[in-house]
């Protein structure tokens, strides 16, 4: 429409005319722009349907075995061709759980140290360690927590390889994406508004704990729901040192497994069959249970925002 | 410089240096603000205004490198002694800024917020100093039917009387307003100089702006600044009608700044 207006007004001069043509020009790359644009997120759901559809493929021979009971059965069978997930269920919650209870208070706390208190001096170098305790493989992380950690437990605690050693670690893991992303949340907070709170006569901690913290709220939900996500479906590390027992044992300092421990340590011995099966369906409930677990932050954040009222 | 009258002093700004790192930002300034008056401070961007008005509640203090030197007395005490404490002070001498910064609570919240820092009310209480702060700012009227509504989805204009009612429920004895008006529509501006008309019965009030009318219309005292330096001193209408300084009849008729 707006092309044929142009053409009637102007197309007489040679300089409109020219300049119609380098307009058809950028709207033909912006149309090719768009569609490559668009092939782009095409393939990544398209990628992400394949991923779960092959999991659901992979697991319907177990679903259609055992059913529901899959899911609360406690014994991990492959001769008997008997197989529960509910170890590796409660082992995957349970480290992660362990792991956000020390990473989180400690994540925020490194971040409010950089943001707030620290002498501008210490403030490169202790954000820069931070950064590269997130780049160290995890594998290192699990020779660690093996030869260091686990011997180091195990006199002191009496236990070495159990749950709460695999939570240690993934804790350890998960504080660098805690503090680095709280830490840039907490910058994003206007200087204004922080002045104006001081200005009332807050204390560095009142300011902290009532204008930064809920002004940031979703960024710092947004970096612990990472730091979950990263818990929930960490592998090597874990399998080094959460002793690989297949029950579930109230007490945290007994060995246990989570799923991708227990899909790490038997993919390479799986035949054919319900056992193959099995573990797929256990990557069918690590996804599920990711999934679950990110969905009810989301609600949660969808709450506190209603509450705010913003 | 200051007309001779006995006004009394309630702040009295003493050969004040101020730094930024190496950077002389004041150069030794000396002014009184009196009591109950309103004092204006004009003067071209980066002369110092807004730099004196964060003297005056230590605000400087959240940052390293920058320092103070000489005296500032509040009723004949320094605030600039480092043993000052500043929560304190601050509290006694409140300040609103260039744009609303109304916290990530609600309205209600927002004026409770300062007043539970030094006091414990019980609910009702607390309801009756929340209302008599937002009918302080003229906001009351406004807001009275959703108070639990996040102080983010008012206005610019209703934000920035939030922010006022917030400095004044804790009770200060000093306002310190930068710019209040800047990010306001006109009717929002009216709104607040009308305030600033009101709060001055029982307020210090210093503020800063760039616009000549406000000052003319809302202040008692003007203060002209220029590279550091406080050029002028006086009753808002002998600066405006009868500037002694070439500077200060140059900057407010438009000639420079």
């Amino acid at each position: 429409m707006v092309d044929l207006a142009m053409q009637a007004t102007h197309a007489e001069t040679p300089a409109a005319d020219s300049r119609l043509k380098a307009l058809s020009r950028f709207k033909l790359s912006d149309a090719v722009f768009g569609a490559l644009a668009r092939l782009s997120a095409m393939t990544v759901l398209l990628i992400l349907s394949g991923v779960i559809l092959s999991l659901i493929i992979g697991s319907l021979p177990t679903l259609r075995a055992y059913g529901f009971s899959f899911l609360t059965s406690q014994s991990w069978n492959p001769p008997l061709e008997k197989f529960g997930a509910a170890p590796s269920i409660y082992g995957t919650l349970v480290t992660s759980a362990i792991a956000m209870l020390i990473a989180v208070p400690v994540g925020i706390g490194v971040a409010i140290f950089l943001t707030e208190l620290c002498p501008p001096a210490l403030r490169r170098p202790v954000g820069i360690a931070i950064e590269l305790l997130a780049g160290i493989p995890s594998i290192i992380y699990g020779m660690w927590g093996f030869f260091v950690l686990n011997p180091f437990l195990q006199s002191v605690l009496g236990s070495g390889l159990s749950l709460f050693t695999a939570g240690l670690v993934l804790a350890i893991m998960v504080l660098p994406f805690i503090s680095s992303i709280t830490r840039d949340v907490f910058d994003t907070v206007p200087p204004m508004l922080k002045e104006s709170a001081y200005g009332l006569g807050c204390t560095r901690w009142e300011v902290i704990k009532n204008v930064i913290i809920p002004f940031t709220r979703v960024g710092i939900i947004g970096g612990v729901m990472l730091a979950l996500g990263r818990a929930l479906g960490e592998t090597m590390a874990v399998t080094f040192v959460v002793g690989n027992a297949n029950r579930i044992s109230a007490n945290l300092l007994d060995p246990g497994t989570t799923i991708s421990a227990t899909i790490a340590n038997q993919f390479g011995e799986a035949e054919p069959g319900l056992y193959t099966s099995s573990l797929m369906t256990l990557g069918l409930l690590l996804f599920l249970v990711t999934f679950v677990v990110l969905s009810c932050a989301r609600l949660m954040l969808m709450r506190l925002e209603r509450r705010a009222g913003a | 410089m200051p007309a001779a009258n006995a006004l009394p002093e309630k702040i009295s700004v003493k050969d004040l240096k101020f730094f930024y790192g190496a950077n002389l930002a004041l150069k030794g300034v000396n002014l009184p603000l009196y009591d109950r008056k309103v004092t204006a401070f004009i003067g071209p961007s980066g002369c110092g205004k807004s730099t004196l008005l964060r003297v005056l509640n230590r605000m400087y203090d959240l940052y390293p490198k920058q320092r103070a030197e000489g005296e500032v007395l509040m009723d004949g005490e320094n605030i600039l002694d480092p043993r000052q404490d500043l929560n304190l002070l601050r509290a006694r001498i409140g300040m609103v800024f260039q744009k609303p910064t109304p916290f990530p609570m609600s309205i209600y919240e927002n004026i409770a917020f300062g007043i539970r820092l030094y006091e414990n009310l019980p609910k009702s209480e607390m309801d009756g100093r929340v209302e008599q702060a937002l009918r302080g700012a003229a906001l009351w009227d406004e807001v009275k039917d959703k108070l639990a509504a996040s102080g983010l989805s008012l206005s610019g204009g209703q934000q920035q009387r939030l922010c006022i009612a917030r400095s004044v429920a804790v009770k200060p004895e000093v306002i310190l307003f930068d710019e209040p008006c800047s990010a306001l529509d006109p009717i929002s501006t009216a709104k607040v100089e009308e305030l600033i008309d009101e709060l001055k019965a029982h307020y210090t009030i210093a503020i800063v702006t760039h616009n000549m009318q406000q000052a003319a219309r809302v202040s008692d005292y003007t203060a002209f600044m220029y590279l550091g330096d406080l050029v002028e001193f006086d009753e808002t209408d002998k600066i405006f009608t009868a500037p002694k300084q070439k500077a200060t009849q140059d900057y407010i008729t438009g000639r420079f700044g």
